[in-house]
């Protein structure tokens, strides 16, 4: 039962880029790990425009379905405060990127392990200007065909709906999933609330 | 050598009036929960930004978003949280502290999880190329800072009181002083990116942004409290602002420490 009233959100705004994103935000996959996965798109608005002042999240199990994750994905210098980045080693599962003036983003991460009845998913949170409260989604990969027939999420979405959260392979190992936030049923991506 | 301001607005018909107005039209309507709508057009950058398709829910207890990432001692270095001393030299402006807790919907302590903050100069400037309006950059401050929260869930940062800046929402449009957060629980889905304003500031009934959160008592847990005691002689003003996190977690466990 809550006992506490929530803070409300409020947007990101325009101008946490010298604030939230830090380097090898999107490196989330140790360093030359050979089973690393590269996952790309756009983040689009309702004129199905590229959002250029968008921040992703990500947040996922590990391949093995560990959800405990691990510090050091924004490791500093303790001399010069610098951020120096992940240690190489540690999976972190957590990932920021904010979108390129193309509205672009690119994660370089490890295929996420399946955790209970769901498929294999990495989780997504999206902040943008123009956004006053985040949204959740959740890419799924087209390699699990069978795991995703059978989650309990995607099963219960109508065919248009359910593609939207399953990324397209365009090589080996590289996706493509882009993020709309508006838009018909087709295009508009499929977004969450958590009870 | 001074730049001429420009009233310049991506609606340059909208004056302050018309937004008062739908502001006012929205206020009146049902509120649908503490956070504001995403679809709240006085906030004229929501417009093509929000969802139209309703979100779906999720009642899974092994959902991977009932975890989340855990940050430790790796990711931030004691200065971090004053951010009045990034620069060899002083920042303009009045210095001040903000401190508080960070609690879950149920009242825990959210414990060891990563706290940013960014804002303006005491002159309104974001140290941000984007932001171009004529007010100075302060060389002493660049506006962001972190902390890691402690077993109680407190959090404690020393910065300069923001100034209030023009934005292009509509003609004449400010936005008053805020500092914005950004906080992780220990679940993903507890995220929050939010922002904190001050007591008694003017603009506030002006602001479509902090008027997005249409129920009243909401509204005014995003203010925070000048707490006198939280002062110290001759050098700082104090405020208190308590967060709480809105969202489901997994069955509470210690993470992050």
């Amino acid at each position: 039962m809550s006992v506490e009233e929530p803070t409300p959100s409020q947007t990101v705004g325009p101008f946490y880029g010298y604030a939230l994103p830090f380097p090898g935000g999107g490196d989330v996959a140790p360093a030359g790990h050979p089973d690393t996965i590269t996952i790309h798109g756009y983040v689009l608005d309702g004129a199905g425009q590229p959002i250029p002042d968008a921040l992703l999240e990500f947040w996922q199990a590990a391949p093995d379905g560990r959800r405990t994750g691990a510090p050091g994905s924004m490791r500093r210098d303790p001399v010069t405060g610098a951020v120096i980045g992940r240690n190489g080693v540690d999976f972190t599962g957590f990932g920021r990127v904010p979108t390129d003036p193309d509205g672009r983003y690119v994660l370089r991460t490890l295929p996420p392990g399946a955790v209970g009845a769901s498929a294999p998913y990495v989780a997504v949170c999206v902040f943008a200007r123009g956004l006053l409260h985040h949204l959740f989604t959740r890419i799924y990969l087209p390699d699990n065909a069978e795991a995703n027939a059978a989650d309990p999420v995607l099963s219960s979405l109508p065919p248009a709906r359910r593609a939207t959260l399953i990324a397209t392979a365009e090589r080996d190992r590289v996706y493509r999933f882009d993020i709309r936030l508006q838009g018909d049923e087709r295009e508009e991506t499929v977004f969450f609330a958590f009870h | 050598m001074t730049t001429p301001l420009t009233p310049r607005s991506a609606y340059p018909e909208l004056r302050q009036d018309d937004i008062d107005r739908e502001v006012a039209e929205l206020g009146r309507a049902p509120t649908t929960g503490p956070h504001p709508d995403r679809d709240y057009p006085p906030y004229r950058s929501s417009v093509l930004r929000h969802p139209k398709q309703p979100l779906i829910p999720i009642r899974d207890p092994e959902a991977v978003e009932l975890t989340g990432p855990v940050f430790g001692v790796t990711d931030v270095t004691e200065i971090d949280s004053d951010l009045t001393r990034h620069h060899i030299g002083e920042p303009i402006g009045e210095r001040i502290t903000i401190t508080g807790r960070v609690v879950d919907r149920d009242g825990r302590p959210v414990r060891g999880q990563l706290i940013e903050i960014w804002q303006a100069n005491a002159a309104g400037r974001y140290a941000h190329q984007l932001d171009q309006h004529p007010a100075p950059l302060d060389p002493n401050f660049t506006g962001y800072g972190r902390c890691i929260t402690d077993d109680e869930g407190r959090y404690h940062f020393t910065t300069i009181k923001p100034g209030p800046y023009p934005w292009r929402n509509h003609l004449n449009a400010w936005r008053p002083s805020h500092i914005h957060f950004s906080l992780f629980g220990t679940a993903f889905t507890q995220r929050l990116v939010t922002q904190m304003y001050f007591p008694g500031d003017p603009l506030l009934p002006y602001d479509p942004i902090f008027n997005s959160v249409r129920d009243e008592k909401a509204r005014q847990r995003l203010i925070a409290t000048y707490d006198h005691d939280l002062s110290r002689p001759e050098v700082s003003l104090g405020y208190r602002w308590d967060i709480v996190l809105d969202g489901p977690s997994a069955t509470y466990m210690e993470q992050g420490r």
